[in-house]
């Protein structure tokens, strides 16, 4: 979807980033929801890694505020988050790092590479038509 | 309820605008970097220090996202840069439109490098591209030795790490070798440049390096 300059300084969400997410993930329901001439989208399914820098619980509280009157009032946000998940190149092992520590958790080798918990984004949303949809919408 | 397939980013939107100022910027034949770091690392500084030794090379211009004032930008002016201030009204980051919207006035036919100087943030402005050709995050010793493993994706998206004010590194317990640890866990491929921008301190390194990009750019 395009916008144009006018529809982007409506839309341009200011203040805390968690906001901004927030207006994003909401323009992104919508419009997949439009797609499919949804009448209600009801879920949104989020897959968050733990590399994000995102708080669901500030997410959720600004989804509560700007999402009235829309097309997805009322949606429910579901979060999964992914941990950080590294290799050991020293034992080739795949771990999860406790919070605030990279090193290998099973052999205590710093030679670590990261393979997981980037993860950011929205994987699907549920909606209510008013005529049953003959196919879903891939991407 | 019938589940409906998404599985895209959820800034994509900003990304796609992003996408929209790097073709004006290479249409217009310039190079751009997006400088971000904490309040106080010393992003002015270095935005100053690096114009000092590359303005008989390049026109350089500067851009600056400030939650409020013109300091930056009249620091940036006085030095002779072509400037502009983006104030964010309260916004902890610039994100792609707020750069989109000051490109249709800054002069660009007047600088062949553009400094954009994000909002003074080690969180917020990570997630949000801006669509300079690299982004820059400048850590500075004060701030500490274990900055990459609380602010893991700051560090991971950057294409340079300048490391500030390594003059003061005597005086700080400052353990060189756990902060670039870490750093290299979170991002292997970052190129990094020990300095010190009020001294001028291994300044000339970077800015050669950064030379040697806006011109291959070019090709």
């Amino acid at each position: 979807m395009v916008y144009t300059e006018e529809e982007y300084q409506q839309k341009r969400p200011k203040l805390m980033h968690e906001l901004s997410i927030t207006a994003h993930l909401l323009d992104l329901a919508l419009q997949h929801g439009a797609a499919v001439n949804a009448r209600r989208v009801t879920d949104l399914y989020l897959v968050i890694g733990d590399l994000s820098s995102m708080v669901d619980e500030s997410v959720q509280f600004y989804w509560d505020m700007i999402t009235p009157g829309t097309l997805a009032e009322g949606a429910q946000l579901h979060f999964e988050r992914v941990p950080i998940k590294m290799r050991c190149l020293t034992c080739n092992q795949e771990f999860t790092p406790p919070k605030g520590t990279f090193g290998c958790s099973l052999c205590g080798s710093d030679q670590v590479r990261i393979i997981g918990g980037d993860e950011f984004r929205l994987d699907s949303i549920g909606v209510e038509c008013d005529q049953p949809l003959e196919m879903e919408k891939g991407t | 309820m019938v589940q409906v397939q998404v599985v895209e980013n959820i800034l994509s939107a900003n990304d796609r605008i992003a996408d929209q100022n790097r073709e004006r910027l290479d249409q217009a034949g310039v190079f751009s970097i997006n400088f971000m770091a904490s309040p106080g690392a010393g992003k002015t500084s270095t935005i100053l220090a690096t114009h000092a030794l590359l303005k008989d090379r390049l026109r350089v211009g500067m851009i600056n996202g400030d939650l409020a004032s013109t300091i930056d930008a009249d620091r940036a002016a006085g030095a002779g840069m072509p400037s502009m201030q983006i104030n964010t009204g309260g916004s902890c980051h610039l994100d792609a439109v707020m750069l989109h919207n000051a490109l249709q006035n800054f002069p660009l036919d007047q600088v062949d490098l553009l400094i954009v100087e994000n909002v003074g943030n080690l969180v917020c402005p990570a997630g949000f591209q801006l669509g300079t050709h690299l982004n820059v995050l400048i850590a500075s010793i004060p701030e500490g030795d274990d900055k990459p493993y609380k602010y893991p994706p700051m560090y991971r998206g950057v294409n340079v790490l300048l490391i500030n004010k390594i003059d003061v590194l005597p005086y700080f317990k400052f353990n060189m070798d756990y902060f670039r640890k870490g750093v290299e866990i979170l991002n292997p491929e970052v190129v990094t440049f020990p300095i010190c921008a009020t001294s001028g301190e291994g300044v000339g390194a970077w800015v050669d390096w950064l030379a040697d990009q806006v011109k291959r750019n070019r090709r």
